[in-house]
């Protein structure tokens, strides 16, 4: 469904992604794993032109993204980010509906798709339509935020670390959440994450970038087993390093 | 008081036409470029340097630079024009600084939602940029608006009406009342006005539909009377009125009345009066045809405009050289000698001079270097004072700038030792003051002169016949009276204008005078 070719973002002399290739399959997720700085936004925001490439080409069901108008393209991908970014002067209704009003939509049509939408993401539709964004918890703003994504019925979605700056239990939730609605909606997404769990649970395949560049990509599986680099291995590793230094503190507390 | 309240709506609705349209053409720069400024970052910091340079311009000297320089464009350069121009560059800066302020105070993030959701950039401007930069732009409004108010009442001398005629001829005639009204009138517009923009930005913000529709129709009311009120002269030539120049004097005011009052009474045409104007301004006003009619003194034309600087010429030649130099130089024709004159003059107190044997100007020269001169705005860079400086070779020891009305308290009371003024000013026997006699000629004669507007000889022969029906019919004691009533004695210049006037068709009879 999704294509990168060679793709190449420079900034100056700072090169952000180097000749990354890569394929995303129709209804897949993939996550693009990586450290700060090691172009997995820049990759993401390429897909749908919110940083254009230096070089290369983004082919989106089969046609490159370029000779599409960036508006048209973006209307039809949702996107969701960590900030969430909901438009503070409008209302949560008004918010998720944005896309579709953009697109055309009749009021009608509009109205049903926002309660659709509210009560696909767990949130009741009644008490929430109306209120203002700073009404909302950070995990129901980000509940908002990809509702909103979803609002236009894209069959695509970019997520930029949704659920990053939330706190665990509430992040464990959307996660659950997100997993369930992908699943019903049969969506492709790619999901940009630092966190490895994050990336095991909802991963299909899992793309590993460090520094701009593409270091391995395959199924969680084949990633543990056949770790390309001494970073991957040690980032696969990350879970399981981090359960037992929980496991050894309680031994030594004797619990 | 009544007086004063009678002249309000004219005032009101001149000050409201210049305001609302100057605030419209601000607005109609400053937001369009603002936005342009988020756009192309280059343009930024020359447009904020350009508006935040013309903001440090003194506002009553960006409006009087207006007048030569829409002068030398050779457009209208007197009235409605410079002012407009010089309220409207006034109220560009703070709109467009708080636009850009504004629009670059957008969260980032949802700058990004906005693209992301599939805005163009035309509806990311016009759904989230625009009303999230609202507030700020909306303060910035506010404050060009209250300046534009404020700053309006110093159009006066650049020959706008504005309620600034009540201030600057309140100041000149020590009129309290009319500088109160004048001050309160344009506060309450400043208040109303700023009300209306901030009534309407929170009713756009909690999304009041009734409350913003009322403070829209009451804005688009004073619009829409500003529009009428300036089309109404326009679409009936024939009633625009007969317009009266006055400069900024106690006398001025007076003579400006009395000419108009005369005319309405003699022709039943209406007339409109143009007050506080400096005295080139007035001139080139009606050299233009800005304005119809107004009184100047020979003296002062033959020196400012006719560039002349002999000394000693008599009273009859001065007269008719600027009779034929204002005909075929500028079409202007001289209805009237009203028969008085009102020359420049130096006086001092009578005690000081009896004390220093003073009486000519002569007997000065070597006494001058002690002494301290006070002169109205114009008198030291006027020809008639170079004239006597050099004629005399006075030098004095000080020579003070200050307001006309202030003047002759100055001297008397010794803060400055002599004073120019004016040989009509009541004043002057009022403060016991004795005027030096310029024996050697250097100051010319000043008979009061009624000038007319060319195109007022041409299109209304009979203002220019009852016009010329006032020659002769006041005199310098009859002169000197009417501005002590209004100068010391707190008579208004109307009513001692329709004073004189009574009287006059007392004296003569209606029978004779038609």
């Amino acid at each position: 469904m999704i294509e990168l070719q060679y793709l190449t973002k420079r900034y100056g002399n700072q090169v952000a992604v180097r000749d990354l290739s890569l394929t995303v399959d129709e209804g897949e997720l993939l996550v693009l794993l990586g450290g700060s700085g090691s172009g997995k936004t820049t990759t993401l925001k390429m897909i749908n032109r919110l940083i254009e490439p230096s070089a290369g080409s983004v082919l989106v069901d089969g046609r490159d993204v370029a000779e599409l108008a960036p508006h048209d393209l973006r209307r039809r991908i949702g996107y969701a980010f960590q900030q969430v970014g909901l438009f503070p002067h409008m209302t949560v209704a008004e918010n998720i509906g944005i896309t579709p009003a953009l697109l055309g939509w009749t009021e009608d049509k509009l109205r049903r798709r926002v309660d659709e939408l509210l009560a696909l993401v767990e949130l009741d539709p009644d008490e929430t339509r109306d209120r203002r964004p700073d009404q909302l918890s950070g995990g129901q703003q980000q509940r908002v935020g990809v509702a909103r994504a979803l609002a236009a019925r894209p069959r695509l979605m970019l997520l930029d670390e949704p659920f990053g700056a939330l706190d665990p239990l509430t992040r464990h939730r959307l996660q659950e959440s997100f997993v369930r609605i992908r699943r019903e909606l049969g969506l492709t997404a790619v999901f940009v994450t630092h966190d490895m769990v994050e990336a095991l649970v909802l991963g299909d395949r899992i793309a590993v970038l460090q520094a701009g560049r593409l270091v391995q990509v395959g199924t969680p599986r084949t990633l543990m087993r056949e770790p390309a680099n001494d970073y991957v291995r040690q980032l696969l590793d990350t879970p399981r390093r981090e359960a037992q230094l929980v496991e050894s503190l309680l031994a030594r507390e004797g619990l | 008081m009544s007086e004063q309240l009678a002249l309000l709506p004219g005032y009101l609705t001149a000050h409201l036409q210049l305001t609302l349209l100057a605030l419209l053409s601000s607005a109609a720069v400053s937001l369009p470029l603002g936005v342009a400024v988020t756009r192309v970052r280059w343009l930024e910091q020359p447009a904020l340097g350009v508006a935040g340079v013309i903001q440090t311009i003194p506002s009553l000297a960006l409006l009087a630079v207006m007048v030569p320089l829409l002068a030398a464009l050779g457009l209208q350069s007197i009235g409605f024009l410079p002012a407009f121009i010089g309220l409207t560059l006034y109220g560009v800066l703070p709109m467009l600084r708080n636009t850009v302020t504004g629009i670059a105070g957008v969260d980032p993030a949802i700058r990004e939602a906005a693209r992301a959701v599939g805005m163009t950039p035309a509806q990311q401007l016009r759904r989230v940029e625009l009303p999230l930069a609202m507030p700020v732009i909306v303060a910035g409004i506010r404050t060009a608006t209250v300046w534009t108010v404020g700053i309006a009442t110093l159009s006066t001398p650049v020959g706008a009406t504005s309620l600034g005629n009540y201030i600057f001829s309140g100041l000149q005639t020590r009129n309290s009342t009319a500088v109160l009204v004048g001050c309160v009138a344009a506060a309450a517009l400043a208040m109303l006005l700023d009300g209306l923009v901030r009534a309407l930005e929170t009713g756009v913000r909690t999304r009041r539909r009734r409350r913003v529709a009322v403070v829209v129709a009451a804005m688009a009311a004073l619009y829409l009377y500003t529009g009428l009120t300036l089309a109404a002269p326009l679409l009936s030539r024939s009633g625009r009125p007969v317009t009266i120049g006055a400069k900024t004097f106690t006398e001025q005011y007076i003579l400006a009345h009395l000419l108009g009052q005369w005319v309405e009474r003699e022709t039943g045409r209406p007339t409109t009066q143009r007050q506080s104007l400096g005295s080139m301004v007035a001139f080139n006003a009606l050299a233009a045809g800005d304005i119809d009619v107004y009184v100047d003194y020979s003296g002062t034309l033959w020196a400012n405009e006719m560039g002349r600087q002999t000394v000693g010429m008599d009273r009859a030649t001065v007269l008719a050289e600027v009779r034929t130099f204002l005909a075929d130089a500028h079409g202007i024709r001289v209805a009237a000698t009203l028969g008085f004159e009102n020359a420049y003059a130096v006086a001092m107190r009578a005690r000081d001079a009896d004390a220093m044997r003073l009486t000519r100007l002569s007997d000065l020269t070597p006494l001058a270097p002690g002494l301290s001169m006070g002169g109205d705005y114009e008198f030291f860079s006027r020809p008639e004072w170079v004239a006597i400086r050099d004629t005399y070779g006075l030098a004095f020891g000080e020579q003070r700038t200050m307001d006309p009305a202030l003047m002759y308290q100055a001297v008397a009371q010794g803060a400055v030792d002599l004073i120019s003024a004016f040989t009509t000013d009541g004043r002057i026997s009022a403060f016991d003051l004795r005027v030096l006699e310029d024996d050697r000629a250097a100051i010319p004669p000043y008979d009061a002169l009624i000038l007319v507007s060319a195109r007022l000889a041409r299109d209304w022969p009979d203002v220019l016949v009852a016009l010329a029906r006032l020659d002769g019919a006041i005199d310098v004691d009859t002169m000197r009276r009417m501005n002590l009533d209004v100068d010391e004695r707190g008579a208004d210049p109307i009513t001692v204008a329709a004073d004189f006037l009574s009287g006059l068709s007392r004296a003569r009879p209606a029978g004779e005078t038609r």
